[in-house]
């Protein structure tokens, strides 16, 4: 209990996919312009990241992984080399449930996010989260805590970042900065807040 | 009043029109410095007060005044105390021999005239460098420049260690200044603290030369730690080995950057800013809630492997920058929240995150100045949800 408690603190602060990793650059730029759309992308990719990493567990453990086929009697079988894949089309019909589930039940929200909740399943965070989960060889728990807090990590950034980017309404910057040139300087500083948890040992 | 009346004359060359008009921020600069500022409001509704822009920002440095000159004091006290058993060398110290002044620590003027001979040089860099990139923003983009960037540059040469290298005290102020503060538009309009940002960038580039156990004091083979590091290492009950105690600490007789060792001169910084009400209270309360309420969490956890769990609240308060940063920067009002209850949750988390960074991340034993970096971060955000449960609230009660 206590490695899955800081392998969620280490998933949401110091290894934070989008200012430590610089993964999700593309929304988490476009759509960090008002803090209640941020809430309900970074909410969504939170629910994205939660179901398929685990589910990618499942799949890289019982059918993917050397041996993993030996229920089936397959003994020698790697399927590695099916993992990108797999995890990808995972990641796009689980996209496509929740795309179903928000027009149905919060229109309003889906509205706001247009294509980028399509584009979710090519959100290289969510990528990312499983990839990493192969990389460092975690089990089903871990891959479970894992996706819900790297999610989380990722909402939390975007939604700071509409926060301080509502403020930047307010300011006075020079013509050739403004829009993505002012947002990338800003990522930047932020990424530089977030530094204060590198280091941190768990 | 000559210079009034030269600068009654030469006023016209820089108003629009005239012949130095893009020059008008420098001359607007050098005449709000000296003088009152002219503009007024002109239209109505007009609420009477002498606080504008120019009296908070001086206020500001008036305020640090005490940690400047305990600073002072303190630089070169250490130095003196090393050079009681290291050999003096360098420019300042032939500078010091050549006036007659002498290297006895138990002279508290020798030590701040040794003092001087660290700071002046760090300050003058600072104001320069800072200045030429304020100017250039301002006359291109046609803002003034105001006593902001003062602050800026003395809490910025305050937080240094005394043994920076020039240049990189240059370069800090730098990206401070245009970073930190003059791409979103100038003074009140960036989301960070800029002297600050430029420290922290400082921090992350040159780990060498801005963190270790050798740079408080800038004499060569001379090796003291801050009382934090001391902590982190050999955990705080170790600390009367090193020679710090409670008061000392306290005082300020300890190693440390510039301005930043005596917890005293910088409260007693904080009252004048608290009386002028500058600084807002509610932040003060918050940073120190958060930081006292963690710390005895943390106390009362416990832990076997690391030192610093113990560290209770009243040691955190005076070591490192805390007490820096809680007069001076926690309480800056363009990067901290702007609504009442989000100041409170404003100060507690940077007050949380101090104690966190010390204590859990041995990678950084001093936590101040990240962590208000961090609360920066999150100030808007505070706002926004403050902002959000105020409109609830009213709509349920006008429903």
């Amino acid at each position: 209990m206590e490695e899955l408690l800081s392998l969620a603190v280490k998933a949401v602060f110091v290894e934070n996919l989008a200012l430590s990793f610089f993964l999700g650059m593309c929304t988490f730029i476009a759509v960090s312009k008002k803090i209640a759309t941020a809430i309900g992308l970074g909410i969504s990719v939170m629910i994205v990241q939660a179901l398929t990493v685990p589910v990618n567990n499942l799949i890289l453990t019982y059918l993917l992984a050397p041996g993993a086929l030996a229920w089936a009697g397959f003994e020698n079988v790697d399927l590695t080399f099916l993992g990108l894949i797999s995890y990808i089309g995972v990641i796009a019909a689980l996209v496509q449930i929740l795309e179903m589930v928000l027009d149905k039940y919060f229109p309003p929200l889906y509205n706001a996010l247009g294509v980028f909740l399509p584009l979710i399943t090519v959100n290289c965070a969510i990528m990312g989260g499983s990839l990493f989960m192969v990389e460092r060889d975690y089990n089903f728990a871990e891959a479970a805590t894992y996706g819900v807090s790297s999610g989380f990590g990722w909402a939390l950034a975007i939604v700071a970042m509409a926060g301080v980017r509502e403020k930047l309404k307010y300011s006075d910057i020079p013509d050739g900065l403004q829009g993505l040139g002012i947002t990338f300087i800003t990522a930047g500083l932020m990424a530089m807040a977030f530094m204060s948890f590198s280091g941190v040992k768990l | 009043m000559g210079l009034r009346n030269f600068f009654d004359r030469i006023e016209p060359q820089f108003l629009k029109g005239g012949k130095y008009e893009k020059f008008f921020p420098v001359y607007e600069m050098v005449e709000s410095f000296l003088y009152t500022p002219k503009t007024v409001t002109t239209v109505a509704p007009h609420a009477r007060s002498y606080v504008d822009m120019k009296r908070i920002m001086t206020y500001v440095v008036i305020a640090t005044i005490p940690a400047i000159l305990f600073g002072l004091y303190n630089v070169g006290y250490q130095v003196n105390t090393a050079y009681q058993t290291f050999e003096p060398s360098g420019w300042r110290a032939g500078l010091i021999d050549l006036l007659g002044i002498g290297f006895n620590p138990a002279n508290p003027v020798g030590n701040i005239l040794h003092g001087l001979t660290y700071f002046l040089p760090i300050y003058l860099t600072t104001l320069i460098v800072g200045g030429i990139f304020e100017v250039i923003f301002a006359t291109v983009r046609g803002h003034e420049v105001n006593e902001g960037f003062l602050v800026t540059s003395m809490l910025y040469a305050l937080i240094m260690p005394p043994s920076a290298p020039l240049w990189q005290v240059a370069l800090g102020i730098a990206f401070g200044v245009v970073i930190g503060k003059e791409v979103f538009g100038g003074t009140g309009k960036n989301f960070l603290n800029p002297a600050l940002t430029g420290r922290a960038f400082l921090y992350f580039a040159y780990p060498a030369q801005m963190s270790g156990d050798t740079i408080w004091t800038p004499v060569d083979g001379f090796s003291g730690a801050t009382a934090l590091s001391v902590g982190a290492s050999n955990g705080f009950e170790e600390l009367g080995a090193y020679g710090i105690d409670w008061m000392s600490a306290f005082l300020g007789t300890i190693q440390g950057s510039i301005g930043e060792t005596s917890a005293l001169a910088c409260f007693i910084g904080l009252g004048f800013l608290l009386i002028t009400k500058i600084a807002n209270w509610r932040l003060i309360v918050g940073c120190l809630g958060g930081m006292i309420g963690f710390s005895l969490l943390l106390n009362f956890i416990g832990s076997e492997t690391n030192p610093m769990f113990a560290m209770p609240w009243y040691w955190h308060l005076v070591t490192g920058g805390y007490a820096f940063g809680l007069a001076f920067m926690v309480t800056e009002p363009v990067s901290a929240s702007h609504t009442n209850a989000g100041r409170y949750i404003y100060g507690a988390l940077i007050g949380f995150m101090v104690v966190m960074i010390r204590v859990i991340n041995p990678a950084f034993p001093e936590g101040m100045m990240l962590a208000i970096l961090f609360g920066n971060v999150f100030a808007p955000l505070i706002d926004y949800f403050v902002v959000q449960a105020n409109i609830k609230r009213r709509a349920k009660r006008n429903a």
